[in-house]
Formats: C-alpha cells, structure tokens, sequence
C-alpha cells in the first residue's frame, strides 16, 4: 500500500523547511521525498495545503482508569485524530496512578484496541503519586513507560527527588518535573499581580516557579538525571532555563499552548474555563515564552489536555478544577503564533512533533525517509468560531469556546493509514 | 437620577452618578428611619432572601431591618450550616431558591466570584454581601455616606485605609469607589498584609502609620482576623498593636478633625485603642451601623424599581406577541 502526496506544502521541522513538494509512504513509512509517483500508488493531492508530521503531545490527562466519565481512551483518540495528534504520551495522574507495570499494560492493551492514534503512556514517579516511595522504574520502562513524572504534585522530599533521580540516571529514563515552590503555590489559583489583588483570589508569585526549577537543576547537577520541565511559563524562570543548558545538563523544557496564547486578564469575571495549573501569567510573561519558543529555549508545546466536566467547573473560581481540554485546540491554537506571533510552521513543528518524540525516543514526528509515517494535512488560513459543544472529547472544557480561530484540519494518518478526514475534502 | 443595574455585585461596575443616586436616596432613607413611623412601601409585596453561607450577624441584620421597613417579606437562610455540607453544589441551591421565585437575593459567600457566579443563574436581584476577598459593595457604599454626611463632601479627601488590605473585600471595594470619587487614598499597614502590585490602582502604599496619617481627612481602620496575628502574617498582638493600631499619639498625624471608622467588629487593642473607638468627636463607628440600614434600603428600591421595569417590559413584549 502506498501513497503519494502531491502538491503539498510540506513543514519539516528537520531541516526548517517549508516548500511545496511531494511526499511517498510506502509500508507505514515514509520513503521519499520530492520523487515521481510509483505506479499502483494512490496520489493523494494536498491542494497546496500544509503536510506535517503529526503532533506528538507530551502530556494528555485521559481519565482511564478512574474518571472515564471525563474522558476515556476512545474519545480522546477521536479528538487527537480531529486535532492532528497522532502520538498522545499519557500522564500517569490516573485513578490509580500508572505506577506499576499491571496498570501500564491494562492502559497500553486498552488504548491500543480503541484509538487510532498512537498512545503511550508515561508512569508515576513516586508510587500513588504520593510522593513518598520510588516506583518500580526498571519495571515500568521495561513495560514501555517512555517518561517518569507524578504530573502537577510537585515531590516535596528533596532526598527522595534526588534518590529517584540517580535512579533513573541509572537506567537512562527521563523523569519529567513541574517546577514549583510548594510552600509559596500553595492554595493559589492565579498570578499575583494586580489583576488577582483586584479580583482577591489567592495567589502566587511567577518566583516559585524559578524556584522550583532553580532546586530540580540543582539535583540535575548533582545526579546527571535526564529532566524535563513540563510547564516553564514565566519571564523569570528563562535565565536559569537558558544557565542549565549552557552548563551542559540534559534538561529541556515545554509549554502548554494555552500559556502561550492567554493571559490572567482572560480570568476576567472569574471564568473558570480558565483556570490552570500554573495559573495564567501576566501578558509580559507570556510574550517571553513566545520568543522563548520562537529561539528554541523552550523546546516542546503540548495542550496539557484535562478534562473536567461541568460540575467541576461550575463553582466559584477558587473551588473550581483546574485544566482544560486542548487535543483538537492544540493546533488551530499554534496556528495563533504563526499569524500573530510571526512563528514559522517549521520552528512551530520543532516543537509540536520533532522535539517531543526526540525527547522521549521516539522515532516519528520527523518527515525523513524512514520515519512512521505519521502525518497531518492542514489549512492554516481556514476561519472558524469555535462551538465546544462540537469537541470531541467528554468534556467540553475549553477556554476557547465561542474563539475566532485560524487553521483546520483536514486530514491525519497514522502508519499511512488515514484516520480522519474532515468534510468535503477529497 | 441615574441607576442601571440589575445587581450590585460590586462597585467596580457603578459609575460616579449611580454611587451618588443610591447616597441620595440613602439620605432620605436616614430621614424616615429617624421618624417614629419607619414604613416605606418600595418593596411592597418583594421576597428578599437572605443567603449567608459565612455567619454574620450584624450584616444580616441590617438587610433585615432594611428590607422589613420597606415592605418585602424577608427570609434568613444560615447556609453556613445548610445542604451545601451535604454536597450540594452552590448552583443546585441558587436553582432551588429561584423556584421559590424571590425578588432580591443577598448573598455573602466565603469564595471570591461565588456571587457573580450565582447571578447568573438567578431571575432574582442579586445583592453582594461580600464574597471571599472580592467586594462588600454595601459596606463601601455606607462608608462613603458616612463620610459625605460627616466631611460635607465625598471628594478630595485624603483617606488612609489602614491594616489587613490583602484580606479584606471591605478594603477593595472602599479603594475602588473612593478612587472613582476622586479622593487620595492612602492603604497603611505591613507588607504580608498588603496585595500584590496594590500600587498600580493608583493609591499611595505606605508601612509606617504616622507618614500614612499625616493630614489625612478620614482615617479607616479594619479589622484583624485572629487567626492572622499568631505568626502567619504578622509576629504578634502585642507588636501589631504597638505598630499599627490607632492610639491617640498616631491619629495626632491626622487632621485635628479627622473622623475614625471601623466596618465593626472591632478587637479592641488590636488595631484600635479602645479610648478612640468610643471618642465621641473622632469615632463615627455607631453612625456608620445606622448608615448600613439607609443604604441597604437604599440599593434594595433602586434594584426593586429596575426589577420592576424589566418585568413589566417582558409583560409587554409578551402581549406584544401574544
């Protein structure tokens, strides 16, 4: 089975590239670049649209096991494959957690029957996420666990972190960290600044977030551990981003899109639907991390997909969860810092696909020769009002709801074989 | 006469006519609570509910006497010790009450936002009787009447708020319609209990009472939570009071006839000296309970008029298309 994309505006994040050419996949892979059709191939013409490697999104809540009522491994896969996510790397805050190799392979075996997309699952770092003992990571990175993360509890035994960490050292897995004071972000839900004074809701300085990092890159230094920071989201918190790499640590760091695309000003009358964990950064912040991402600082953008049904949202700002649904926003959303922002597709790519499956040691995410051919066809100029009620996912908790948003998906594949394609495209 | 809302969540929507329409309508209303016969009839034939999921007594009260003298049928809810401890969500017990069809709703609720979220999800006029650390519209609003009565005029005055400002809806809802009135306002008190960037709303920050007092006009204090002096935010009773509670040697920084508020209750020895509450020419803490009953009944009929107009304009508009 093979086919030959043609016309196609083809995005490598690779090579930077951004020029129109042909594409041929052959057995699930793709094989050539800018050749003539094979015959018996099935020519697939682009329309001068975008062809992309599918995103790799490093960080989805999806509530199996615990909270399918939220989210199960079905929908999440149809929002992903309407979204242009073809690999979802899953986070271990699950009910129970993925901490031992039984539940990783129930989540894997389950996934694997209901979605079309490519899911892998990271594991708990600490058993229960509770902080207290190492989970089995030998065990679980032999059961295919790609990252090692207890998601948005941050481990507050420092001797326990670093043990955990000289571990993983051990064994070469990368433990993913959310860098955050826990003491100074305790009970906060917004940014301190003078919109959270006006509104008086509890919160916390941008400072512990560097302080969080400051103290994961001391136990960095120490140990050699691979690290990840799953959200880097102030101005404050890049020097020392940028120290640490210099330093020569194996660290990198990611952003959710939302942090990239809202600020605390969107709060407004206590809009839960934006509310997040890091709360939303002032408007300041937010530019920085944009030219942080643009420079290639920050090296991954993920949705940090939570979803939280209506009774989770629908209490006063304070009580209300946190998070929102971000698999199918994730890429009309980017799209935002390529109109507005002066981002390039390919530097935008980087970061949605390349850095990500590099990151955790996957092999798709690349247009190469070789590469599974993973891949997304898009229209970044094709308006829309964004409906939630029109999401595919259980919960319906997007901060973008009644948005004017640019870039559609009209198609994905996953190994060459399409799993969505939106309406009157051929 | 000037008066558009539906609700009074806060004074960040008012604008400078409204606050002056409901101080004027406030006046008359100390009138007639002077007189012998203190019935009006704006809310003749209203239910107003009274919704408090933090306990208060004295709030309460005065909405209860504010709406009795004008005629609605007043009911107290204690929420405090109701259905929402049996897990009931704030939004199913604004729907149950909404069945019952009242007419004004006074709410006071422990999170920030909790009212604004359940206005809008009631047919009722919403009252704030404040929420978390948001606004206390009311409480402002009695304070600037208080002052005008006292000061003659309720603008280019030098306010000093003074104390735990992080903490406190009273202190922002004072900040913001002192601030639309045009007056220069001074927040005093120490840095743990100040908000974050408070600079930026265009008032003067200061931690030393006696620069924070100096000339001012009106001199505010507020209250301390207990649970806050016992090292958490400040070291102690006894250093606050020495630092920051008002004693006669600081309020000598003042103007010689610079008035003493307080929003009540008041702990006697911690922010304020007991000689000043009770000093009959500085205090006007006992005018300020006997403006709150004026106001409440003030912003009560504005509302119940504009509830009135709104309900009568669907009347029509329904015959209209009937």
């Amino acid at each position: 089975m093979s086919i030959w994309f043609h016309n196609a505006r083809l995005i490598d994040p690779e090579t930077g590239t951004d020029s129109i050419g042909t594409l041929l996949v052959q057995g699930g892979q793709i094989t050539e670049r800018d050749g003539p059709c094979p015959d018996g191939a099935e020519a697939v013409d682009c329309g001068g649209k975008c062809l992309a490697p599918g995103i790799v999104d490093l960080g989805v809540q999806v509530g199996e096991p615990g909270a399918q009522h939220k989210e199960s491994l079905r929908t999440a896969g149809l929002a992903a494959a309407r979204g242009g996510v073809t690999t979802i790397i899953m986070r271990p805050d699950t009910d129970p957690a993925i901490d031992t190799p039984e539940v990783l392979e129930y989540v894997t075996r389950r996934a694997t029957a209901r979605t079309p997309v490519n899911i892998r699952a990271m594991a708990a770092l600490t058993r229960g996420r509770a902080g207290r003992e190492m989970s089995e990571i030998g065990l679980l990175l032999d059961a295919g666990a790609v990252a090692f993360t207890d998601g948005d509890r941050v481990v507050g035994n420092t001797r326990l972190l670093a043990r955990c960490m000289a571990y993983a050292k051990g064994l070469g897995a990368l433990i993913i960290g959310h860098p955050q004071d826990p003491g100074l972000s305790a009970g906060a839900c917004a940014t301190s600044g003078k919109f959270a004074s006006l509104r008086g809701l509890p919160a916390v300085s941008p400072m512990a977030e560097r302080m969080g990092f400051d103290r994961d890159m001391g136990l960095v230094e120490m140990t050699g551990a691979r690290y990840h920071a799953d959200q880097i989201t102030c101005a404050r918190s890049l020097p020392a981003l940028e120290r640490a790499k210099a330093n020569g640590l194996d660290v990198t760091a990611g952003i959710s899109i939302h942090h990239l695309t809202l600020n605390d000003l969107d709060l407004g009358d206590y809009r839960t639907f934006f509310k997040f964990t890091p709360p939303l950064r002032s408007e300041d912040d937010r530019r920085a991390m944009v030219q942080a991402v643009g420079d290639g600082l920050i090296d991954v953008i993920c949705s940090m997909h939570t979803p939280q049904d209506e009774e989770s949202k629908r209490l006063p700002f304070e009580e209300a969860a946190a998070g929102a649904v971000g698999l199918q926003t994730l890429l009309p959303a980017a799209m935002r810092l390529y109109h507005s922002e002066g981002l390039a597709l390919p530097a935008i790519w980087r970061a949605l696909s390349l850095n990500p499956a590099q990151r955790l040691g996957l092999d798709c995410g690349r247009l190469a020769s070789g590469a599974p051919a993973d891949l997304v066809l898009f229209d970044p100029d094709a308006p829309f009002v964004l409906d939630r009620f029109a999401l595919q996912s259980k919960s319906r908790n997007t901060p973008f709801d009644g948005a004017r948003m640019e870039g559609r998906v009209l198609a994905s594949w996953v190994g060459g074989a399409r799993i969505y394609h939106h309406e009157g495209q051929g | 006469m000037t008066f558009t809302q539906n609700h009074l969540l806060g004074i960040e929507p008012l604008h400078p006519t409204e606050i002056t329409t409901i101080l004027d309508l406030a006046d008359d209303y100390v009138a007639l609570n002077r007189s012998v016969e203190k019935h009006g009839l704006a809310l003749d034939g209203m239910t107003q509910i009274n919704m408090f999921f933090e306990n208060s007594t004295r709030t309460q009260a005065s909405f209860e006497l504010a709406g009795k003298r004008l005629g609605a049928d007043v009911m107290n809810m204690a929420m405090a010790h109701s259905s929402l401890k049996k897990g009931e969500t704030l939004i199913d017990t604004a729907l149950t009450l909404n069945a019952m069809h009242p007419d004004l709703l006074v709410v006071r609720h422990g999170s920030s936002g909790a009212v604004n979220l359940l206005a809008e999800k009631v047919n009722a006029a919403v009252l704030n009787a404040g929420d978390g650390k948001h606004e206390h519209p009311t409480q402002a609003l009695l304070d600037a009447l208080t002052i005008r009565r006292k000061r003659g005029r309720l603008h280019r005055l030098t306010i000093a708020i003074c104390g735990d400002i992080a903490h406190s809806r009273v202190a922002r809802s004072n900040l913001i319609l002192l601030g639309k009135m045009e007056n220069r306002i001074r927040l005093v008190g120490p840095p743990t209990l100040m908000p974050a960037q408070v600079g930026e709303f265009g008032v003067e920050v200061h931690d030393d009472m006696r620069a924070g007092l100096e000339d001012a006009d009106v001199v505010m204090m507020l209250r301390l939570q207990r649970e806050r002096m016992d090292g958490g935010f400040v070291p102690s009773e006894r250093e606050y009071f020495q630092r920051y509670g008002l004693d006669a040697e600081k309020l000598a920084y003042a103007k010689e006839d610079a008035i003493v508020m307080h929003p009540g209750p008041m702990n006697r020895g911690v922010e304020i000296d007991g000689a000043i509450a009770d000093d009959i020419n500085r205090s006007v803490i006992q005018e300020q309970v006997e403006m709150g009953v004026a106001v409440r009944m003030a912003c009560m009929d504005l509302l119940a008029r504009n509830l009135r107009k709104s309900r009568e304009r669907a009347r029509l508009r329904g015959a209209a298309n009937g």
